[in-house]
Parts: structure tokens; sequence; C-alpha cells
């Protein structure tokens, strides 16, 4: 057995753990992205569609997996909690309504399926799927506006960096809306949604220019900042995996778009954490290391962190396989 | 504007307030969940899969529910107490990660399976993803039961000042996480979860029992709802007795670890020994409501009752009043009166299922119109007994947020304005009432509409020749 002692002397084989927890977190928080983002994204296309069917497809094709889906955006609040408790802390009360404009959002994009299903007449389905709408929309909007707020140090959170990434992600969801739904119910959906994708796409890339832009000039470093080869490399595969996105979606290529779409969303995050370490609060000019719990809860949460998601992965495994391929008519939300 | 202060305090009250009800329904169901599976499963009997279908429509409105309402209160740390979160971030944290990992991905992840899956998956994969859920569900009160029984009883840290901020050091982790609170707080809390779902059940069966057999209307399905009735009278015969057994254990542990609290519990101001307990008490005047004092109140009480409770068996023992505090009192009447109602509560559940248990046992049950009434107005109430509980445990613990270290004032936002945390409050308390106002109907709707008919089921799908694909009916819910 290890002791106490050891535990909370040293880093637990020696490794970088505030860094590595550093990366963790963003990691957690693009997973999120990546994976409710479809759900959000499945949200937005659900206000281009007509029919009732078309809108019924769309609500059973994200009904098993938003639950869990979401549940990366609580882990990653828990591990930014427990990994960085004066950053979790001052973060979220700096951004004290932006928080609840979020939790407003998750709160009518969760409730919202449940109540559209429980009546079948046409004004309660359509104020219910306005606000499933508004609810997916308004996510990853507020989110993408907290993510630029948190990079560049903001002591507000109505930014136009706020503004601009709040739009990059939300066009992002529905990058990956579009390719998830293509693959659910490429046979059930109008081939419309493949536009919507590709619309999606360009304006994803605009969107990722105008927010360099504006980083360029509110970064303490400047454009300088943005010369670091990481940051290029990232930008450039971006746009290539941009590119092959539109060509895999337009070929029904769902899966490969899909990956791609992750592959994005990563990228994206990535972008930020690249940004703003070796800070990991910039408001604050707290860095990784000095914001980092002492050694001991770390190298315990390293150890449960190590065990769990392990298992975490299993179970999204079982999930997507027990619902992989296109759903049947007869599913329903 | 509101204080932030206390507006931050109001608000994680609704918030929490609100929030546990959906807990308590999933935790609670849970093990009903996997027993009407494992029955579904195994005997092929239609009440088996009209038990598990009906009771899976109620368990995931609850989770989708409580899912959303449950982030708020892990935001609500970092945005309205975000001191407390700086100062205890290092041991309050990990627990609340953990939860994230362990157990809720676990019962987010198998929901799906258990909610959408049954023909997607085979029979034994769909028991299993009854038991993820269930077991995510009981996991998850696993986590944060110990964060917060550490907040009541912290151990295993040690207390420094950095940059004139008090921060909490894990020590001894074994001491801090494995707690002696915790035990007595998973157990009646657990047991409670069973207890309020085993009540709203019985009430919600006894309602068609009572139309059908008493009233003598035509019911469909009247099986389905005798099978809920008896179902939840067995789990109440076990949960009500339980209830107060490990309660009076717990009340004990209280005594001797929060005496604050537990004088509180009393209302005892002064020091003394052979202290009554008023199982009745009664205000000779409007003072006596909102400031009771146990010795000034008119009632009849077990002498040395309290004295008895608080030591394990010895009326003469001293309690020590709350005028021997340091801190100032919790607020008494709140308290007080909570933990009078909660217990008043959990003796009537006995009572209750006593009263159903002979009356079945006689061959009674379903013509007992009296009775009947009894659990339909009962059903809610084991909710609200849960709720009085947990009123009694952190209102008691008062003006602590973690008892002896960090005050809840002290605790608060620095930075936060009584403009934003006002905005916040109304806003939540306008969203929350919606919010319940919305599941209520949902349940509602679910129980009227009752369980699937025979022509639907599973078990009979062979011999049921099906018109081609079904599509939505209108009206129907066709959820599963």
């Amino acid at each position: 057995m290890i002791s106490v002692e050891s535990l909370a002397a040293e880093s637990l084989f020696g490794l970088p753990l505030p860094e590595l927890w550093f990366g963790l977190v963003f990691t957690m928080l693009a997973t999120f992205l990546f994976l409710d983002g479809f759900d959000f994204g499945a949200g937005a296309i659900f206000a281009l569609l007509e029919t009732d069917e078309e809108r019924e497809t769309v609500l059973a094709a994200i009904g098993p997996f938003w639950d869990g889906n979401e549940v990366w955006l609580v882990v990653f609040g828990g591990a930014l909690f427990a990994a960085f408790p004066s950053v979790y802390a001052g973060l979220f009360s700096r951004h004290y309504l932006l928080m609840f404009g979020i939790l407003g959002a998750l709160i009518l994009r969760g409730l919202a399926p449940e109540m559209y299903e429980q009546r079948h007449d046409a004004g309660w389905q359509r104020w219910w799927g306005r606000a499933f709408v508004a609810g997916s929309v308004l996510a990853p909007f507020l989110l993408g506006a907290f993510a630029g707020n948190w990079l560049v140090g903001s002591e507000r959170s109505l930014t136009l960096i706020g503004l601009v990434v709040g739009v990059t992600v939300t066009l992002l969801t529905v990058v990956s809306g579009a390719a998830f739904l293509q693959l659910k119910a490429r046979e059930r959906l109008p081939d419309a949604i493949v536009t919507y994708g590709m619309a999606a796409t360009v304006g994803y890339v605009l969107a990722v220019v105008l927010t360099l832009g504006v980083l360029a000039v509110r970064l303490p470093g400047g454009f300088g900042t943005l010369l670091n080869p990481a940051i290029v490399a990232l930008v450039v595969a971006s746009l290539g995996l941009a590119a092959g996105h539109v060509v895999a979606l337009r070929r029904e290529q769902s899966l490969p778009a899909l990956g791609a779409a992750a592959a994005m969303t990563y990228g994206l995050v990535a972008i930020v954490a690249l940004l703003m370490y070796p800070t990991v609060d910039p408001a604050m000019g707290a860095t990784v290391r000095g914001a980092i719990v002492s050694t001991l809860p770390l190298n315990l949460m390293t150890i449960g962190a190590s065990l769990l998601l392990p298992l975490v992965t299993v179970y999204f495994v079982v999930l997507y396989s027990a619902f992989s391929g296109p759903i049947s008519p007869e599913e329903a939300y | 504007m509101i204080d932030p202060v206390i507006a931050s305090r109001l608000q994680f009250a609704v918030t929490t307030i609100v929030h546990i009800i959906f807990p308590v329904m999933s935790m609670g169901l849970a093990p009903f969940l996997i027993y009407f599976t494992w029955k579904d499963i195994r005997t092929d009997e239609p009440v088996y899969e009209q038990l598990r279908r009906f009771w899976t429509k109620i368990f995931a409105i609850s989770f989708v529910v409580g899912t959303v309402t449950g982030i708020v209160l892990e935001f609500e740390f970092g945005t309205n107490f975000a001191a407390f979160s700086t100062t205890a971030g290092e041991l309050f944290g990990g627990p609340l990660a953990v939860e994230g990992m362990m157990a809720f991905m676990l019962e987010a992840t198998f929901l799906g399976v258990f909610v959408f899956g049954r023909d997607r998956v085979g029979d034994k994969l769909y028991f299993i993803s009854s038991v993820a859920v269930g077991l995510g569900t009981w996991l998850s009160a696993v986590w944060i039961l110990i964060a917060n029984s550490w907040m009541q009883t912290p151990r295993g840290y040690e207390l420094v000042t950095e940059n004139g901020q008090p921060i909490v050091h894990l020590v001894d982790p074994m001491a801090a996480y494995l707690n002696p609170r915790f035990g007595y707080m998973y157990i009646h809390m657990q047991n409670a979860a069973v207890e309020s779902v085993a009540l709203f059940m019985a009430g919600v069966g006894a309602y068609y029992v009572f139309r059908h057999h008493v009233w003598g209307y035509p019911v469909e399905n009247v099986n389905f709802w005798e099978a809920t009735l008896k179902i939840g009278l067995v789990a109440l015969l076990i949960t009500a007795p339980l209830q107060v057994l490990h309660g009076d254990m717990y009340g004990r542990h209280v005594a001797e670890t929060q005496p604050q609290k537990f004088a509180t519990m009393e209302a005892v101001w002064e020091t003394e020994s052979y202290v009554p307990e008023y199982i009745v008490a009664v205000p000779t005047s409007v003072d006596g409501f909102t400031d009771p004092r146990a010795k000034e109140l008119f009632g009849i009480g077990i002498p040395g009752g309290a004295s008895w409770l608080a030591s394990g068996g010895d009326p003469t023992a001293e309690i020590r009043g709350l005028n021997d505090f340091e801190t100032e009192a919790p607020p008494v009447a709140i308290v007080f009166w909570a933990f009078r109602a909660m217990v008043g509560l959990g003796f009537w559940f006995i009572l209750l299922a006593f009263w159903g248990g002979y009356r079945w046992y006689k061959g009674q049950l379903l013509e007992d119109g009296l009775l009947h009434k009894a659990l339909m107005g009962s059903s809610l109430l084991g909710i609200i007994a849960v709720e009085l509980g947990w009123i009694v445990t952190e209102v008691g613990r008062q003006p602590w947020v973690i008892q002896d270290v960090l005050r809840t004032s002290e605790g608060v936002s620095p930075g936060l304005t009584g403009t934003e945390a006002t905005i916040t409050l109304i806003g939540f308390v306008g969203v929350y009432a919606t919010l319940l106002g919305l599941y209520s109907y949902v349940v509602w709707r679910i129980i009227r509409n009752g369980p699937p008919g025979s022509d639907q089921l599973r078990v009979n799908r062979e011999e049921v020749p099906t018109s081609g694909p079904e599509t939505s009916v209108p009206g129907v819910s066709d959820d599963d």
C-alpha cells in the first residue's frame, strides 16, 4: 500500500500532474462541447425542419444520448473545482449572470423534449419546440462566451471576444449536429441538412478567423502570440478538417464527417488552452502551478480519475453501440 | 436589492429544496425498477412489464429534471459561494468530481439504454442497465453525502491562512472521507427515499383501487394498480420502522458531534439535565411559534426523554443550552418545528404501514376506503418528511457552513453584488416554480394515462398481429 505520507510528499511517479490536470480539464470541456455539441446542433437544425415527423426524428436521434453527454459538463466543473478550486470560484463568481444563463439554457434544452412529447396539439408543440431550439442555441453560445472571457481574463461578461467565441462555438455545434443527424436518420430527414452542415462549416471558418482577429488585438502578447507554431498548426489543421467535413457530408460519409467535427472541436479547445497556458485564470494572473491543489489531494484525484475514466469510456461504448446505426421508424423520444 | 449574503442563502435553499425531490424519486424508484425488470424478464407476466414501463416513465422524467437542477447546485458553489469553494475546495471538490465520474456517468449513460433500448439490447444487458442506473443513483448519494458530512463534522484537515484567506488542507483522507456522520446520513437518506417512493406508490395505487373497489367505477388494468398498492405497502412495512430506528441513532450522533444543533432541535436554551422530550408541544402564545423555548411550551413530554435520546439511555444526562455556545443560535423555530413534524410523520408512516398490513392480513385491503384515503393523503408526505429532515440538518448547523471552521456569511462570493444575486434569486423562484408545476403535470399525466394496455406489451407481441409500423398516436405517449 502507498502511505499517505508518500502521497503527500511528491507527485505520483514524478509526473507533471498540474499540467496533466490542466490538459484533462480542457479535454473534458472539449468532450462536452463535441458530444453535447451534436445534440445542440441537432436542436438548432430542429428549427429548420418543417414536418412533425422530421422533428420527432431529431428528438428520437438524440434521446438516448443527451443526458450522458451533458454529464461531461458536470465532470468538467467537478474536475476544475477539485484541481483548481480558486479558479473555479473566481471564474464562476466573476461571470455570475453568464453562468446562470448557461444553466437556464440547459434547463430549457433538457426539459423541452420531455414536454414536447406530452401533448400532441400544435400550439403546445410549437412553443416547446421553440424552447428546445432556444436552449440548444443559447447553451453553446453562452458557453463559448464564457470560454472567450476566461481566455482573455475579462472581468466583464458582455464582451466582443465573448460574442465571437460564442458564435464560433454555436456554429461548430451545428457542424457536428448535421453530421450526427445524417448518421442517425439520413433516410428520414430532408437532404437540406447537408446544406445546413456546409453553411455552418463555412460560417465556422469565418468565425474562427474573426476570433483570431479579435484575439490579436485583445491578448496581451498581441498578434505575436498567435504565431506560436502549435497554434498555427492547429488553425491550419482545422481549415483542412472543415474542408474534409464538407466533402464527407456531401458524399454521405457521415461517420468521417462526424469525426472531422470532433477533431475540429478538440482543436478549438486546444487553441484556447494553449493560448492560456501557463496561466489558468488570466484575470487573476494565476498560473497552473500556482493554482493547483496540494500534492495529496492531487495524487488521490489522479488515482481516482485513472481508474474511473476508462470505465466511463466503456459506458459510452456500450451506449453508442446499443444505439448504433440509423434509428428505426418505431423509435420515438 | 437584497443583501448578496441573504440572497445567496435563500437561492441555495430554494434550489436544493426543489432539487432534492427528483433524486428522492430516482433513488427511491431504483430498487423497485431493478426488481420489476428482473421479474419482467424471468416471468413474462404482463403486470411486471406494465410496472417496469410505467415506473420507468416516472423515473425518466425525475432523472431529467434532477440532472438539470443538479448542475445548478454544483455551479452555485462557484458562483455564490466562491469564498467557501476557495477555502474548502481541496477537500470538497474531490468528492464532487468523483461523483461525476463514478456515479453520474454510470447512471446517465445506462439510462439511455434502460429507457430507450428495450428492443435494441438483449435481456442480460437490459437487466445490467437497470442495475447500473440504480447503482449510479445510490453511488451519487455516497459522494454527495461524503462531501456534506464533512461539512457537518469536519475531520482530517488542517486550517492555514494563505494570502489572508483561510484554506483547508487535506491531511488524513481516511478521516475526512470515511466520516462517521456519513454512515448515519446515508442510511437515513436512502431509506427515506425508498420510503417516500413506497408511500407514493401506495397512494397512487390506492386511488385506483378506491375508485374501482369502493366506488365501483370501471378501472382499466385494475390488477396493475392493486399490485402497485401492495408493493408500495410491503416496502413501507419494511422501511417505516427502520427509518425511526436509525433516525434515533442519528439523533444521538448529532447530540455528540453537533451539540448546538441538538440543542436547537430541542429548543433548550439553558444547560440542564433531565430534559424532557416533548411529543406534543403547544405554544401558549404567538411567541411560542416564532421563538420556541422548550421550558415555556405547554407540552406532553417524556420526562428525561431528550436527555435519554442525547446520551443513549441516561435520562439524567445534561444537555448544553444554546446560551452556553459562543456563536449565536441557529433559527430555533424552524429547526424545532421541522424536527417535530418530521418525527411525527415518521410515526404516522409506521401506523399507516401496520394499518395497511393488518387489513391485508384480514383480506380487507381492497375494501377499506378510509385506509385508501389515508394512503392517498400521505402519498407526498414522504417527500415532505425528507425536506423537513434536510431543513433540520442544514438550518440546524447555522451559522456555520463548515462546522466550527467557516461561517456561512464568510463563504459567499466577495465580488457578488446585491443586484446580481437578487436577479438570479427572483429568476430561480420563477423558473423552479414553473419547473415543479411542469414536473407535477407530467407525472399526473403519466398516472392518468396508466400503464401500457395489454395490446401494447412485448410479452403479447407474438400473439397480437400488428398493423405496420406504429407511429405516434395522438394523446398516447409512446416514450418507450
